[in-house]
């Protein structure tokens, strides 16, 4: 079973994911989208996961742990050079979760 | 021109063909959205419904992030529907191929437009032929990745369930893990770079803001950081040219 909170969230998020897919298909052809927007359109993807991603790393569990003993700190620094040198999403997540896990195994 | 079952089934046909090495992509993520979604405290039924009805990996496994940080239902909408704001970008391309048909038609492509969906049909509505039936290859391509994201999410629920007490195994870095495998290919110019830095320095300086909102402000403060950065850097090359 859902909960309320859920069914909100879950309606909620298919509200605005389908009306933005929909939105220009919907209204057709009196749009087109100006210059600036475009632009910042594509800012957007990158930026949203880091603001996610840089607290969960250093604040794991709501603390600052700013130290090589934080497994996930250094799961994230493992996987950030994995991903440069790769340049592979899997070979980077693969290579993050195995940092991660050596790391529980030793400290 | 031409228009006939024949050529609409061989047109669903090829666009689930050519989306296949894409279906292989995405199971791996499937798997790891369903896993992660059972240790972030998302109920069994809301983990598929997601799936089903949002149909967005990256909201997915956004909201998912959002949830296990015990974020406000409003804001977790918000993030969904400003990380969505790209398939504006795909609609607005998809347009012009797209205008003709009926409203049910352009209501089905819109629920299943994804990344890889654009990436894929793009390219046959591009092609220079004469056939009239090249939204039936989009749906082709639409209705095999959303089959297979249903399929994967579940499997991934199953296994992510079956692990006792995932969460303490530390399952829930494969979140921070894919994230920055995501962001990596972005960072291709320097104004993505510094949009990036921005958000991420920002995320930092607002942790203190309730329900979340910093996540908002940074992504916020990372994109005009991008946007300024972009501008001066076309201004300084027109001056030099």
């Amino acid at each position: 079973m859902m909960t309320g909170d859920e069914t909100w969230m879950i309606g909620g998020m298919f509200a605005v994911t389908f009306g933005i897919r929909y939105l220009l298909f919907g209204l057709a052809d009196r749009i087109s989208l100006s210059a600036w927007l475009s632009d910042s359109l594509r800012f957007i993807p990158p930026a949203v996961l880091t603001a996610i991603t840089v607290p969960a790393v250093l604040l794991p569990d709501g603390h600052w742990q700013l130290s090589a003993a934080n497994p996930y700190l250094i799961a994230a620094l493992v996987s950030l050079a994995a991903g440069i040198v790769t340049r592979n999403l899997l070979a980077t997540i693969g290579i993050g979760l195995a940092a991660f896990f050596l790391h529980r195994l030793w400290f | 021109m031409t228009d006939s079952p024949s050529l609409r089934r061989q047109e669903f046909v090829a666009g689930m063909r050519d989306t296949l090495p894409l279906l292989l992509g995405a199971l791996p993520f499937g798997l790891i959205y369903g896993a992660i979604a059972a240790t972030s405290g998302l109920s069994f039924a809301a983990t598929l419904a997601m799936s089903a009805f949002v149909f967005a990996g990256s909201s997915q496994f956004i909201a998912v992030g959002l949830v296990a940080a015990q974020t406000p239902v409003a804001i977790i909408v918000l993030t969904t529907l400003i990380v969505n704001l790209r398939h504006m970008l795909y609609s607005a391309t998809l347009l012009p191929y797209l205008r003709h048909l009926p409203q049910r038609w352009r209501i089905a492509l819109a629920f299943w437009l994804t990344d890889e969906t654009f990436a894929v049909t793009v390219h046959r509505f591009q092609r220079d032929d004469a056939s009239d039936c090249k939204h039936w290859y989009q749906l082709g391509s639409s209705v095999a990745m959303y089959l297979n994201w249903q399929l994967w999410c579940f499997v991934g629920l199953l296994l992510g369930n079956r692990i006792p007490d995932a969460q303490s195994w530390g399952l829930d870095v494969a979140m921070p893990v894919t994230f920055i495998g995501m962001i990596i290919p972005f960072v291709r110019t320097l104004p993505v770079a510094i949009s990036v830095l921005t958000a991420g320095a920002a995320s930092l300086l607002t942790l203190d803001m309730p329900y979340k909102l910093g996540i908002l402000v940074a992504a916020f403060a990372g994109i005009a950081s991008g946007l300024t950065a972009q501008r001066l850097l076309r201004a300084r090359a027109e001056r030099t040219a």
